[in-house]
């Protein structure tokens, strides 16, 4: 037992690397139920970072490490990762796990340590007032709810009244998230909500779509995860759902998720905050710092795959947000309060966009104290069996404010009070 | 020559029938009462509270609730994760209804409640034994996380089902909730911790005891000498769960700080603390703390090792983490299947003769 805590101490001083840099850690999941989606995520988080360290020299002169720790999806396991990582005093966190999200959001508050949840996580951090050092643009959840209810309109010619649509969601806190703006969404357009839960990890889900197959919908929403994205699609391709009235969440839209279901799965949808394939210029410096150099992270395989691209992107407005801290604190070595500055003062447009070789990739992000969440524009992507490729086919939609605005005003407010935060920003 | 009774005489029943009976035992676990209380809180840092002391004492409640249920009154529960959800919806709804209450009467309370549901499943175990009351308790385990899921009042109707712990305090020092520090943390689990046991060394070596375990022993035997197999029974469950339940309450609140019931209590809970107390040995207090020892500590340690020192990359070193633990476990089973427990005391008996072996 001595001799177990003596390695242990040691293993861990050995662990911490050079202050000077620039540490981004990569909280990864290779393994566990939903590896399949958490290994291309990682590897192009990693490999971004990589190409900027390789081609720049790091950032404004650092180089940027990226330990990376394996949450495996699990709380118990992140917050023994946030432990470990927080001793080698990172910039700014990405759990990947809207679970793991709601247990850091606390501490790292206290401990004032930036939050970088793309896409995921409380939607309601999206108010910088009361979340002071959380961050989720480009988009969040209710942003994705509303995007998926818009293109549902224009599909329908603006008139949803008598129409159903049903949620498949996974039973936990990631899932539930849009509910409630959809519940207020159905209000405002006259559409019949249905709530189908599927309890994790989601390949038991077979009751939930003779459900489906009994009530016939009009769209079915989806937001899964890993394991729970194969078996819905294939689940839907069995019942015969007509693929293109099938709309996931930007986690239920990867390859891995309609590959198993071959040429069933032709025509689904799903929404996307980014563009996809590798036809970018970013992907010819990639090419010849990071692959051809063998320094790709994983097994270097991923490359150009949705979430490989949402990996690489949100390493790519970390790493603005690291450059616009350096510039306003006026060195490179910043700090995490000066990180959270630098994300507050984040202004990425159009053509920082197509300097930095992604041209219409993604939405301008412009976010400020208010607001951390950007403006959460997402568009439509659709698969294709026979080309075994995704293609938008929307341009960027816009959420319906009216709705998401006092539904976070409310959340924020609740947990300002839970939590007795003072809200800033005046 | 130095592990031995010669010398140490007992001159009355109340010595002769102390836990340590050897001198330099009850020195050893003072000793450890001394570090534990005396020098752990001042050096203990946050990585060491959270990752590691933490959820040791934590899971070393809940393998001692598992362990009276199962190792002392023989009745096998496959609910431990659902019971501990108990615990922690009681401590989250009892803290945001009441904020005034001492943190430490919530968990006690989350503890009874806890020992309240356990008695009612405990309820089939007057007509069914074995794999068809483990099947029972699953029963249990899927019925509670499943109701925790479901009825929005128990997670004060969030939007994302998840519940948080708001910062409380013992003696103006906070013990959950984000300023929480360290030792506080520690402490908290520690004084649960010990008490526990304590109570738990004292219940199973009291009448009580014995009737658990002639309950576990044989149970029609234990009815003809007079054992009532209700109560000894439904007692097992009540005191089973209430450890359970603290330890859930503990977890929820000290340890993660917010949970989501499918994922923090799953069916997984219920194994980890099962296997615990397979490891650690069936029937003995020691056995308890030594199983959660061995699976919070070892998978830390791996992959502080594996990653931290030897620079593999953390989805190997996952892998080859759950191996080892995976052959670790099959190992003990095959080599010593009454877990840790027994071989520390064979080891104490070897040390006892020795240098004289025969």
């Amino acid at each position: 037992m001595k001799l177990t805590l003596a390695a242990l101490a040691t293993t861990m001083m050995v662990a911490s690397p050079a202050l000077a840099d620039l540490i981004v850690p990569n909280m990864s999941y290779r393994t566990g139920p939903y590896a399949a989606n958490g290994i291309p995520y990682a590897d192009g988080f990693a490999d971004y970072f990589t190409l900027l360290n390789e081609r720049d020299g790091g950032i404004g002169g650092q180089l940027v490490q990226v330990p990376e720790c394996e949450t495996a999806y699990n709380t118990e396991k992140g917050v023994e990762c946030y432990e470990s990582l927080r001793g080698q005093s990172p910039l700014v966190l990405n759990p990947l796990s809207t679970g793991i999200t709601y247990q850091l959001i606390p501490r790292i508050t206290q401990d004032g340590i930036p939050l970088y949840t793309p896409g995921y996580g409380r939607t309601s951090a999206k108010n910088g007032a009361v979340f002071e050092w959380v961050f989720n643009a480009p988009a969040n959840y209710w942003d994705g709810a509303s995007v998926a209810v818009k293109h549902i309109l224009d599909q329908e010619g603006g008139d949803l009244s008598g129409k159903k649509i049903a949620l498949v969601y996974h039973n936990s806190a990631y899932g539930k998230e849009p509910i409630r703006t959809l519940e207020e969404l159905s209000q405002k357009h006259g559409f019949e909500l249905s709530l189908l839960p599927v309890d994790a990890p989601g390949q038991e889900q077979k009751s939930q779509w003779l459900q489906i197959r009994r009530d016939r919908p009009d769209y079915v929403i989806m937001y899964a995860w890993g394991v729970m994205n194969q078996v819905a699609i294939q689940e839907a391709v069995n019942i015969r759902f007509p693929m293109d009235k099938f709309i996931g969440i930007w986690w239920s839209g990867s390859e891995n998720d309609v590959r198993a279901a071959g040429a069933g799965a032709d025509g689904y949808k799903a929404l996307t905050f980014h563009g996809v394939g590798r036809d970018y210029p970013l992907y010819d410096d990639l090419q010849q710092y990071v692959y051809d150099a063998g320094k790709a992270a994983g097994a270097g395989d991923q490359a150009g795959s949705v979430l490989y691209s949402r990996g690489a992107y949100s390493a790519l407005v970390i790493a603005e947000a690291i450059a616009k801290a350096q510039e306003l604190a006026g060195t490179s070595e910043i700090t995490p309060a000066q990180m959270r500055d630098g994300f507050e003062a984040l202004e990425i447009t159009a053509e920082r966009m197509a300097e930095l070789g992604l041209p219409d990739f993604g939405a301008p992000i412009a976010l400020s104290c208010e607001n951390h969440g950007g403006d959460g524009l997402a568009r439509v992507q659709q698969w294709s069996a026979s080309e075994a490729s995704w293609s938008l086919i929307t341009d960027f939609i816009e959420p319906d404010a009216e709705i998401l605005d006092p539904l976070i005003a409310e959340d924020s407010a609740n947990y300002a009070a839970e939590a007795g935060i003072q809200t800033r920003c005046e | 020559m130095i592990y031995r009774e010669a010398g140490d005489f007992k001159t009355s029943y109340r010595d002769d029938s102390q836990t340590f009976p050897i001198r330099l035992d009850r020195w050893g676990y003072y000793a450890i009462l001394a570090v534990a209380f005396g020098i752990i809180p001042f050096v203990i840092n946050d990585y060491w509270a959270n990752a590691v002391m933490v959820p040791f004492l934590i899971y070393a409640i809940a393998a001692l609730g598992l362990n009276i249920l199962t190792g002392y009154a023989g009745q096998v529960s496959l609910g431990t994760g659902g019971f501990m959800a108990v615990g922690a919806y009681a401590v989250y709804k009892l803290m945001t209804s009441f904020p005034d209450v001492n943190i430490v009467i919530h968990i006690l309370l989350a503890g009874g409640i806890t020992a309240a549901v356990g008695v009612l499943f405990g309820l089939p175990s007057l007509r069914i034994k074995g794999f068809y009351l483990a099947v029972a308790t699953l029963a249990a385990q899927f019925f509670l996380v499943w109701l925790f899921n479901k009825v929005p009042w128990f997670y004060n109707y969030s939007a994302s089902g998840q519940i948080t712990a708001p910062t409380r305090t013992v003696f103006d020092q906070a013990v959950t909730g984000p300023a929480a520090s360290a030792p506080a943390k520690y402490l908290i689990c520690l004084v649960f911790a010990f008490v526990l046991a304590w109570v738990a060394r004292n219940l199973t070596r009291g009448s009580l005891g014995r009737k658990w375990m002639a309950i576990r022993d044989m149970d029609i035997a234990a009815e003809i000498i007079g054992v009532n197999p209700l109560r000894a029974k439904l007692s097992a469950f009540a005191v089973s769960s209430f450890f359970v339940g603290v330890a859930g309450a503990l977890l929820f609140a000290v340890y993660l700080g917010a949970a989501e019931v499918g994922e923090a209590f799953g069916i997984n809970k219920s194994f980890l603390v099962l296997f615990m107390i397979i490891i650690g040995g069936l029937g003995s207090i020691f056995g308890s703390f030594a199983g959660a020892a061995f699976m919070v500590l070892m998978p830390v340690l791996l992959k502080n090792f594996l990653v931290g020192s030897m620079g593999w990359p953390t989805d190997l070193a996952a892998h080859i983490e759950l191996m080892i633990v995976g052959a670790l476990i099959v190992t003990f089973l095959i080599v010593e299947p009454h877990g840790l427990a027994r071989l520390w005391r064979l080891a104490k008996d070897k040390l006892r003769l020795w240098p004289f072996p025969h």
